[in-house]
């Protein structure tokens, strides 16, 4: 059984900026020291509406980038908001200057490999958010980084120019050919593996993505470290919401949460079929 | 001036403070801790446990609604022989005083799980869970049945002998919560806790289908906190001597206070910790205080004060 992120904090967070690209929202909040103790892969809850707000849940992100200035005490964090819902609505209007009641860092953390190695980065609409973090991580352990991101059409792809610099090599694939190859993230994978340029898989986007991609990387024996979506109410382990039926240590399927265990797991583990099912 | 008083008692279980986790908000209090230390306040109040492990519903789980959220987790849990080898020596050896909430599927489950519970060192009370909405059969909720609540309750108090304080946890969802609550007071309880989640639904309009898995859930947050003070104030009303653990809906330490009000002798803070994890900390912060600035000596001068005499 694992615990709760040991350095997550409950704090006071300053938007330093909130700008609009394309369809979403990228917020820069001021975290301090905290974001030392943040990694790839980890989210953040935010209480979204204000202090009479009837929503009375907390919102959870992926934190896409962080940077610090240690001479300053400064530490800021990135997040891609997209503003579907009212919560997040709320969230991409905060101007610079506002507050907000944050819980950082959150979850799991990808596995960064102790050699260098050829690191295959696939994301899925805004889900490509933490992996540009996730690239910087890697190219300064001498990996190899290829990106391939994907969505529905192309405002719904998130490639900021800044990003492609720590990337070697990035394609887009969307389904309704407007950006990139017509296709999906998947069509070129098996490809990849076979020429030889694929030791680790890391995903991060819709469900339905994340079991494709685990297919693909069981069948080849690759490691595929994914961040899976679950909604949940309190992104802190103890409203039990946001399970998956994954597989622990002793072989036994358990109804993991999402928030504790994940978001990031080995999507070899993960019970794909049985999401959104009973747990046998 | 006397130093104000802040303590309580539910039954004859004593706590330094009145406010409590609620169960199924706090999971077994360890994440918790994380934010506060758990001895800081009354008691944790562990998620129901039962017989066997049990893997819950499937997801979705959750909908937020206005000023609230349903929840449809089916009592997932670890059974209660690994909840007994780990959570409960973790939550002592933290300081933490405990309170052990137990769900059966039949009378005779209750009973086992009171058994197993008699002897362990430390538990400060035992909530009975008769009304959890997300069993399978709702048949299954004791807590709307007179009769079978009294039977859960008997079991439990026979069992567990007279050292153990029993708190009886009822649902909102009945014709008359009091009936129910003199059923399970004549049976042997020591106290009550009100209110489990009301039994409520959303329906997915894009899917045009119930929205949880599960596709009725139970309803918390602020918007029942208008029927916990109903019930407690009714309950209180005809059974003043009998302690209340008040919960639904707080969020405040001015939500709190309307709840002692009513007659509660404690206060659970549950869905609140979701969106503050230090939620039970700033309620009884507050608290404290709007009793100390009210005038009142004590917690307990303030216990059904809204029921005083013009």
């Amino acid at each position: 059984m694992s615990s709760i992120n040991r350095h997550s904090k409950q704090i006071t967070a300053t938007v330093v900026s909130n700008k609009r690209i394309g369809q979403y929202h990228q917020l820069l909040l001021n975290i301090g020291h905290v974001v030392e103790n943040a990694r790839p892969g980890n989210f953040v809850a935010i209480s979204v509406g204000g202090e009479n707000s009837g929503l009375i849940l907390r919102r959870a992100f992926a934190i896409s980038r962080v940077s610090h200035r240690s001479d300053k005490g400064d530490g800021t964090m990135e997040l891609i908001v997209a503003p579907h819902g009212s919560g997040s609505k709320w969230l991409c209007s905060q101007p610079e200057g506002a507050s907000l009641d944050v819980v950082v860092p959150l979850g799991t953390a990808f596995g960064i490999p102790t050699e260098p190695a050829q690191a295959l980065l696939i994301g899925g609409g805004y889900g490509s958010a933490p992996l540009f973090g996730l690239a910087e991580v890697l190219k300064s352990k001498g990996c190899r980084v290829d990106m391939i991101l994907g969505a529905s059409t192309a405002s719904k792809i998130y490639a900021p120019i800044e990003g492609k610099r720590s990337v070697n090599s990035l394609k887009i694939y969307t389904e309704d050919g407007s950006a990139g190859t017509l296709g999906k993230v998947t069509d070129p994978i098996p490809s990849l593996i076979e020429e030889g340029l694929v030791d680790v898989i890391y995903s991060c986007g819709p469900m339905a993505m994340l079991a494709a991609i685990s297919h693909i990387a069981n069948a080849a024996d690759i490691v595929h470290q994914c961040a899976v979506e679950e909604s949940m109410a309190c992104g802190i382990g103890v409203c039990m919401t946001c399970v998956l039926p994954v597989e622990n240590s002793d072989g036994q399927i358990a109804m993991l949460r999402s928030c504790i265990d994940g978001p990031v797991m080995d999507g070899s583990r993960v019970q794909w079929n049985q999401v959104g099912k009973v747990a046998k | 001036m006397p130093e104000f008083d802040f303590s309580t008692t539910l039954g004859p279980a004593w706590f330094p403070t009145p406010l409590f986790t609620a169960s199924g908000c706090a999971s077994s209090g360890k994440e918790l801790s994380q934010f506060f230390p758990l001895r800081d306040i009354g008691a944790v109040v562990t998620k129901s446990i039962m017989l066997k492990a049990r893997p819950g519903r499937p997801t979705p789980r959750m909908a937020e609604t206005p000023s609230g959220m349903l929840n449809s987790i089916g009592l997932q849990g670890p059974g209660i022989d690994t909840f007994l080898a780990n959570d409960i020596p973790w939550l002592l050896q933290h300081n933490a005083r405990v309170i052990v909430s137990i769900a059966g599927e039949n009378v005779d489950e209750y009973a086992v799980l009171a058994r197993k519970l008699r002897s362990v060192e430390g538990i400060s009370a035992v909530e009975v869970n008769i009304s959890c909405p997300n069993v399978e059969n709702r048949g299954l909720v004791f807590a709307c049945d007179p009769q079978a609540s009294r039977l859960v309750v008997d079991g439990v108090r026979r069992t567990l002998g007279g050292d153990i304080p029993i708190l009886v946890k009822l649902s909102p969802d009945v014709t008359d919560i009091v009936e129910i609550a003199r059923g399970v007071i004549d049976a042997g309880a020591d106290g009550l806790s009100l209110i489990n989640t009301i039994l409520g639904m959303v329906i997915n309009v894009d899917t045009m289908r119930p929205h949880l898995a599960g596709k009725t859930g139970g309803l918390s947050g602020p918007a029942i906190r208008p029927v916990a003070v109903r019930a407690i104030y009714q309950v209180h009303q005809a059974f003043p001597k009998i302690p209340i653990l008040g919960m639904g809906g707080v969020r405040s330490g001015r939500d709190a206070f309307e709840l002692v009000l009513a007659g509660a002798s404690g206060v659970s803070v549950g869905t609140a910790t979701f969106s503050n994890p230090m939620a039970v900390i700033d309620v009884q912060n507050q608290l404290r205080e709007i009793l100390m600035s009210k005038g009142f000596n004590s917690l307990k001068e303030a216990v059904g004060f809204a029921h005083r005499d013009e």
